[in-house]
């Protein structure tokens, strides 16, 4: 039968040898050899609308690379869909939600008016181009334009 | 009680069901916004209600687990905490930094990364806070005439909590390192750390309920933490597969993230066993059901629905969707909330010698609250697997989705009123209590 000494070396053991492996597999994958999100196309754009995605806590309410509030769409692809909805002006249609000085609300579900300058508009979109371009294993479908869309669904959006 | 330094530990429970109060109101404003119900847009929109819903259930949790530390750890040690008035000071300092986090939500002062949008300077304040909690439980432990295991499994719960809030505290330029960085407070700390801290508890409460000996206790303790951080810590990948970073995040997260329910059943199994085993048969009849309940609706929330996505390839399609809020308020329910209730229903009659053991308000408490948050988790779940469907699946609009899936909000609001009446009724029994007193220490537990 096991003793309390043995079961606080497997407590011990474990915990120790789980977290070498666990901090091996953080350095390997954040390592740049083995790097999907675009790094070096970082710029200071980018970096900027991050900072405006995180002082207005954005992910209050979107989700971006899943990861997010589940009340408005997910932003991850938000780029792309856009394009495709609008006529590849899917960049416009993101900046003029983001400098509307009225709350922008799509079937009556409300967005904070944030009433940004252009530059600050240009910098999100940058931040999402650049979220867009990251490889997802495979998430990026998901959400993205190219999902599959069965015929039910189809028929079910035309009427 | 044995000492009277544990009197503490009232407060800091009292702080817990006053925070708890507001975050059910904040979780109301949320559900009827969902279903078009969005008066308050103007003042509190989604985002401000969802960060201090969020928020709320941690420091409301962590000031539970602080006044079960209080209460445990003077016990455990067999002396006296060695500072009362810093206790205190803490408890204020707490309470402070909290509301000041929350009202400066609601001005958009955050920092807008999920579960963590505590703005940096209030972040340092939270650190002296917490070195001062440790450092007066750590001390009072060490100077005392025993080191249980319980209690050493319970500080080191404490001090790695402590540890790992710093790296959600590293600023990154990428949205995905920043990410990667957040799992490990959020992760580490609720399927990693707080388990040793709900094990310490639990531990503590099956000692003085059931009566079965310490060690035979204490030795199933270290095998279900040893469990825990076995699949846990690896099982942190479970929220790396589709952010941004190789794949042998799937390999991994998917074989060690499937494998942290075997932690919860162990805890579940071994409750219920030390239960049957017992041959004491404490009168307090509430804290039992909340200990027991907490073991197995853990298993249930944590480990089961947890299970149910955390495979790569079910995962794929439910990340980012309500299926998560689904396994998150029955996992956090049962594992955290509840222990901390349990806890609280075990020490109050202790502290206020009003031994209240099994009053008829209590036991409506324990069912409606249950039976209220088992009816919003279904509801969750039935809006999760819709949305994935619809959206996922057959690529309709978020917002379509969203209104076809609205109905299942209003099951929502009705079993989140279930709930709160529940809660409320909770409050009620503590209410009657009354204040704690020096003159509990004569009467026996």
């Amino acid at each position: 039968m096991l003793s309390k000494k043995q079961a606080r070396a497997f407590f011990l053991g474990g915990t120790l040898v789980t977290f070498l492996i666990f901090i091996g597999l953080t350095v390997f994958s954040l390592s740049k050899d083995v790097d999907q999100t675009n790094h070096d196309n970082i710029t200071a754009e980018v970096v900027r609308g991050k900072e405006i995605w995180e002082t207005n806590n954005c992910m209050g309410c979107h989700t971006i690379l899943g990861e997010g509030g589940y009340y408005a769409p997910e932003l991850t692809k938000v780029v792309d869909r856009l394009n495709a909805k609008y006529n590849d002006n899917g960049e416009e249609v993101i900046k003029s939600i983001l400098m509307s000085k009225g709350p922008w609300q799509p079937n009556g579900r409300k967005m904070v008016a944030y009433g940004m300058t252009e530059a600050e508009a240009n910098d999100v979109v940058a931040f999402f181009k650049w979220i867009g371009e990251i490889d997802l294993n495979g998430f990026g479908k998901v959400v993205g334009v190219d999902r599959k869309i069965s015929p039910i669904a189809k028929e079910r959006m035309n009427n | 009680m044995k000492y009277k330094s544990q009197k503490v530990a009232y407060w800091f429970f009292a702080l817990s069901m006053l925070l708890l109060v507001l975050q059910i109101i904040y979780g109301f404003i949320m559900g009827f916004a969902r279903i078009g119900f969005d008066n308050l847009h103007e003042f509190i929109p989604f985002n401000t209600a969802r960060s201090v819903h969020t928020n709320l259930l941690v420091v409301w949790l962590l000031s539970g687990f602080m006044g079960a530390a209080y209460y445990i750890i003077p016990e455990e040690a067999q002396r006296e905490l060695v500072n009362v008035k810093l206790a205190y000071v803490q408890l204020i300092s707490l309470a402070v930094v909290g509301v000041v986090a929350i009202v400066g939500f609601h001005f958009n002062i955050w920092e807008g990364r999920k579960f963590l949008e505590i703005p940096r300077p209030l972040d340092y304040l939270v650190v002296v806070n917490v070195l001062l909690f440790l450092g007066l439980i750590l001390v009072t432990l060490f100077k005392g005439k025993k080191q249980t295991t319980t209690a050493l499994v319970l500080s080191m719960g404490l001090l790695f909590a402590a540890l790992l809030y710093l790296p959600g505290m590293l600023p990154f330029d990428s949205q995905v390192t920043d990410s990667f960085f957040r799992w490990w407070v959020v992760h580490l700390w609720v399927e990693g750390v707080w388990e040793l801290i709900m094990g310490g508890i639990l531990s503590f409460l099956l000692i003085k309920l059931t009566g079965v000996d310490r060690e035979v206790i204490e030795k199933w303790l270290y095998v279900i933490v040893g469990l825990t951080f076995l699949s846990g810590v690896l099982g942190t990948g479970h929220h790396y597969y589709y952010i941004g970073v190789n794949k042998i995040w799937l390999l991994v997260g998917g074989i060690f993230s499937a494998l942290e329910p075997l932690a919860f059943l162990a805890m579940a199994l071994f409750a219920v066993n030390m239960y049957r085993k017992g041959e004491k048969k404490h009168p307090n009849k509430l804290a039992l059901y909340w200990t027991l309940g907490a073991a197995i609706v853990s298993f249930v929330g944590a480990g089961l629905l947890g299970f149910a996505h955390t495979l790569p390839q079910t995962n794929l399609y439910t990340h980012g969707t309500l299926v998560t809020a689904m396994h998150g308020h029955l996992a956090f329910w049962g594992a955290y909330a509840m222990i901390v209730l349990a806890i609280i229903s075990y020490s109050l009659p202790n502290m206020t010698g009003r031994k209240l053991y099994d009053s008829a308000t209590g036991r409506m408490a324990y069912w409606f609250s249950n039976i209220g948050m088992i009816g919003m988790t279904v509801a969750f779940g039935v809006a999760g697997v819709a949305q994935v469907y619809l959206e996922r699946k057959f690529g309709m609009d978020f917002m379509a989705v969203q209104k076809e899936i609205s109905i299942h909000f209003v099951v929502l609001i009705i079993c989140a009123s279930l709930f709160a009446t529940g809660i409320i009724m909770y409050i009620v029994d503590f209410y009657k209590h009354g204040r704690p007193t020096d003159e509990a220490i004569e009467i026996k537990e």
